[in-house]
């Protein structure tokens, strides 16, 4: 329900008003509305108001304003976060930052970019491909996610395996930090404390990302696609394991479940092949003189593990192919139920089948349907949970399920986030992970850099852990 | 998000949605398939990119359309105003992996909520107005309004122009539009055969603006359908498609239409397929049957309908055309109209078929599946983002580097010739079929 605004938020958007002008700042029923929720719904919360800054500065008008008004706020990308990060539970101002999306700087000589952080992912590398370029960090979410929203939650993507996640790629950032000051972190190699790779992961709670400057990669010269079909997810996840054993360094390993061969059959009327329970999709790069050979051993290595069959796209064409339905399997699972909740496990990689069993067994016994795809040569687990109603009770089992798989994670050994962020979703479940002297550590640093604990609060830490945030905000946050 | 089948039936919630709620049909398609929030539709959204607001994208609008549904918003002014701006391009559908049925969903709400209030701003109301008016009139008022119109602004172009200041700048961008062309009566035969036997017993749609003002394009369309094989039938009694009523939310006139159609057809016996030269009308036509329930009487009859519509491109290119008979050296960049390859999944057709006249060279269009700002009456409704898009168009046109833009619908075409001009470029605008015909004429 909205809650009628207090005079310390008028005043507050009253004073953005004047200094980013009325269009820039939104606070009737319908545009917040639509900004209570991102790219999953389990998380939903209405904000008070929806600014647009346009430029570093007035984004730093918009934190002193908070600041001084004791208001609030949270940034946002393109709000297609999994893990409820871009949501204003504690009310305030949501910091809409997509529509600074300007390229800044381009060096191709140098091979680095300077953009704006709501310049999104796949543009990145559309900018630069003319000039046999490209930006590594490939979400799924690539065409729509943007450059802040992948800095803030550290994204990977399915070529994460080789080439690393978004602060691998990161040469400097500038942010807006929590006090309103603009500050540039990064450049050149300095002395003290790397807070670029603070920054990059901190999920948007010690500061607004207002530029980043990326480091690109030359094209890649060949590159071998393959898709190998399993009769089981057991099957298949031994073939993970034996082609990382064998030494071969594929560039992506994504794993596929039949239920979501069914989701992207009914998407994209693809065809795979009959009787797979499993597919994997397996990518190496590399020089053109190794390529065949390279794609041979792998193919020998899935053969002797069971597959049914191996396809090797036959041109680029395929390959697109290939991957666009890989990259859409989460947005096609809408095809085979209405909702679908993502998690992020990560385990260590000679535990999946095991884990794959446990994930159906706790789905099983909640009553919910489970299709998997992920990051399988990471041990990067996203089993998504399916589901077609939104009752409350529906929703508990929902989530019942999604913190018992992230705690046989950690019993296995594995960790809560491989890249969708803790957020609001896995933020109790830190304790698990980590013991009250690590959480006081952390508590203490972001206190550092936020001392009103406005910037983005009641994220990440759990409650209840005298979080400065809890503290300044003062209220029971709903959720 | 949208409808659990627990939950009270949306369109009868109280107070959710002005009184008209006698015209929704929505059909179990619209229902069936379920947003699930992952925002790869953002980046297609021609209005998203220009206003940079989730209110005015795909997925927001859907969250809009949802909430109104249950209740949880009212049909504002401000709210119509998100889902006045959109243009119904349905880029949003070729981008969704989920499948959602964003057109239908549109579609439903609209009529759910045409004659609610407006902001004042934007929208003239006199020339929505006057747009409904023409959506509910008969075919035959809206081809004498086009006629006098066009004649009114050649003898008395002060008096039209006058007018149309009051009405606002939809208006004056709506007699610009109408400048550019001549009204005519098109010269065809109402049957025609090819020398062989027939390969397909076609009719021709004309619709009703585009029947006055498309004569040459009806022709070229009829003669490369007989070309290809094709026995083509212009039938006499032929109205308006409904394409236009619907866009607005004028369902129930938009049914009355198709039923007309429906059995003006069925007078000049078997046909395998109904063909569509504009992109607009061919779109709506295919999704005749979601007028209907799926019990009624007619629905079957439009899913039949729907079925054998087709663009003449789509035909052209499935059933292939003998060797051109001349070369058509000309620079030519091919704009995909919107209710054709997002509506109706039509892509490679137009290129495949331009690539085959010889001497023609196939320029690349960057954003070339990007809306033009047409839109069917969007550039009336909404001139001021339309505009920016047809400039956007224009500049794609211009860099290139071709001298000919060719788009499957009269109203993209008319749009971007428009604004060709505007930018005082010295190209030209054209159909695809148009071009072939003119590789294909004795
Ligand atoms: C279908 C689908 C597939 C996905 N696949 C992947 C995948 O393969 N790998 C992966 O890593 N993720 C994936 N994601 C998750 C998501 O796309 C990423 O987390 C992405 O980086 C979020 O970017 P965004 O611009 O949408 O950010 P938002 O969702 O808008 O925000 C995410 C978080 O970042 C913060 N934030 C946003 N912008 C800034 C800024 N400029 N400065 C500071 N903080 C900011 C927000 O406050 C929030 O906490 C997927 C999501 C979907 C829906
Ligand atoms: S792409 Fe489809 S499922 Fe995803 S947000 Fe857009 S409409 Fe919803
Ligand atoms: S129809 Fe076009 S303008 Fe409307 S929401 Fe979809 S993409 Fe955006």
């Amino acid at each position: 329900m909205p809650r009628a605004p207090s005079p310390a938020l008028t005043a507050c958007l009253d004073a953005l008003r004047t200094q980013l002008g009325a269009a820039a700042v939104h606070d009737d029923a319908d545009s917040i509305l639509v900004y209570e929720s991102d790219g999953s719904r389990l998380h939903d919360a209405v904000p008070e108001a929806v600014v647009f800054p346009r430029s570093a500065a007035q984004v730093a008008q918009v934190v002193r304003a908070c600041v001084r008004h004791g208001v609030p706020y949270v940034g946002r990308g393109a709000g297609t976060g999994l893990s409820g990060g871009a949501m204003a539970h504690d009310g305030g101002v949501v910091v809409a930052l997509n529509r600074m999306n300007k390229v800044l700087r381009f060096d191709a000589a140098e091979r680095r970019i300077r953009v704006e952080p709501g310049v999104r992912n796949l543009d990145v590398t559309r900018h630069v491909a003319p000039h046999g370029l490209y930006y590594a960090p490939d979400p799924s979410s690539q065409a729509a996610c943007t450059i802040g929203g992948n800095v803030a939650h550290n994204s990977g993507g399915p070529h994460t395996l080789k080439d690393g996640v978004t602060v691998n790629h990161l040469l400097g950032v500038q942010v807006v930090t929590p006090q309103g000051e603009i500050v540039e972190v990064g450049g050149d190699e300095r002395p003290g404390y790397d807070l670029l790779a603070l920054l990059a992961g901190s999920e948007g709670t010690l500061g607004l990302v207002t530029a980043a400057e990326l480091k690109l990669l030359r094209t890649r010269e060949s590159v071998r696609t393959l898709l190998v079909a399993y009769p089981s997810v057991e099957h298949a996840c031994e073939a993970v394991s034996a082609i990382i054993g064998s030494g071969l360094l594929p560039c992506a390993l994504e794993l596929l479940d039949v239920e979501v061969v069914d989701a992207l059959t009914a998407a994209f009327g693809l065809e795979f092949p009959d009787g797979a329970g499993a597919l994997l999709l397996i990518e190496t790069d590399g020089p053109l003189a190794g390529m065949k050979t390279e794609a041979k051993r792998i193919e020998a290595v899935c053969k002797e593990h069971g597959a049914l069959s191996v396809r090797l796209a036959a041109d680029d064409a395929e390959r697109a192919q290939l991957w666009k339905a890989r990259k859409q399997a989460f947005g096609a699972l809408g095809r085979i139920a209405r909702h679908y909740s993502t998690q992020d496990g990560v385990i260590p990689r000679t535990r999946l089948p095991e884990m794959l069993r446990h994930v159906r067994e706790i789905a099983a016994r909640h009553e919910l349907r489970v299709a998997n795809v992920f990051h399988a040569g990471d041990g990067n687990l996203h089993p998504c949970l399916l589901y077609d109603d939104e009752s409350a009770d529906t929703t508990a089992r929902v989530v019942a399920a999604g913190q018992e798989i992230l705690a046989r994670c950690l019993e296995l050994g594995g960790t809560l986030s491989g890249e969708h962020g803790v957020g609001i979703e896995k933020r109790e479940a830190m304790a698990q992970l980590f013991d009250a002297t690590a959480l006081e550590v952390f508590t203490n640093l972001r206190a550092a850099f936020d001392p009103t604990g406005l910037c983005n609060p009641g994220k990440v830490l759990p409650l209840g852990r005298g979080c400065g945030e809890v503290l300044a905000a003062g209220k029971q946050v709903s959720s | 998000m949208s409808v659990a089948p627990d939950k009270p039936a949306p369109a009868s919630a109280p107070n959710s949605v002005g009184a008209h709620d006698t015209q929704a049909a929505p059909s179990e398609e619209a229902r069936s398939s379920p947003c699930v929030h992952c925002g790869f539709c953002l980046p297609a959204c021609p209005t998203y990119d220009l206003l940079g607001t989730e209110m005015d994208s795909p997925r927001g609008r859907l969250h809009l359309m949802d909430a109104l549904e249950s209740g949880r918003a009212q049909p504002t002014p401000t709210l119509l105003g998100h889902l006045d701006s959109c243009l119904g391009c349905r880029a949003c559908e070729s981008a969704c992996p989920s499948g959602v049925a964003y057109g239908e969903r549109l579609e439903t709400t609209r009529a759910l909520t045409v004659h609610a209030p407006r902001a004042e701003g934007t929208t003239s109301p006199w020339l929505r107005r006057a747009l409904l008016f023409g959506a509910s009139a008969p075919a035959w008022v809206v081809h004498a309004g086009v006629v006098v119109t066009a004649a009114a602004q050649r003898w008395l172009p002060g008096l039209t122009r006058g007018i149309a200041k009051r009405m606002g700048p939809g208006a004056e961008a709506g007699l610009e539009l109408l400048a550019r062309r001549r009204p005519r009566r098109a010269r065809l035969p109402s049957h025609a055969k090819p020398d062989h036997t027939p390969k397909r017993r076609v009719a021709l749609l004309l619709g009703c603006l585009h029947r006055p003002l498309s004569a040459s394009l009806h022709e070229a369309t009829q003669r490369l359908l007989l070309r290809a094989g094709c026995e083509v039938i212009v039938p006499p009694r032929q109205g308006c498609c409904g394409a236009l009523a619907r866009h607005l939310g004028e369902l129930d006139n938009a049914r009355a239409r198709v039923a007309a159609l429906m059995d003006d057809l069925a007078a000049v016996g078997r046909l395998d397929h109904l063909v569509v030269n504009a992109a607009g009308c061919g779109a709506s036509l295919r999704e005749a049957a979601a007028l209907w329930p799926a019990d009624h009487p007619r629905h079957a009859e439009a899913l039949s309908l729907g079925e054998r519509s087709v663009d003449a491109l789509e035909l052209l290119d499935e059933l292939g055309l003998p060797p051109a008979r001349r070369a058509v050296p000309r620079r030519v960049a091919l704009h995909h109209a919107c209710h054709l390859v997002h509506a109706q999944g039509v892509r490679d057709a137009p290129e495949r078929l331009l690539a085959s006249i010889p001497g023609l060279q196939l320029q690349a269009l960057a954003d070339a599946d990007r809306c033009c700002g047409s839109a069917g009456v969007y550039n009336l409704l909404q001139p001021e983002l339309a505009t920016t898009l047809r400039e956007q168009k224009v500049q794609a046109c211009r860099e290139s580097g071709a001298e000919l833009v060719a788009a499957a619908n009269p109203g993209c075409q008319l749009q971007i010739e428009a604004g060709l001009a505007a930018a005082g470029l010295g190209l030209g605008s054209t159909h695809p079929l148009e071009l072939l015909d003119e590789a294909h004429r004795d």
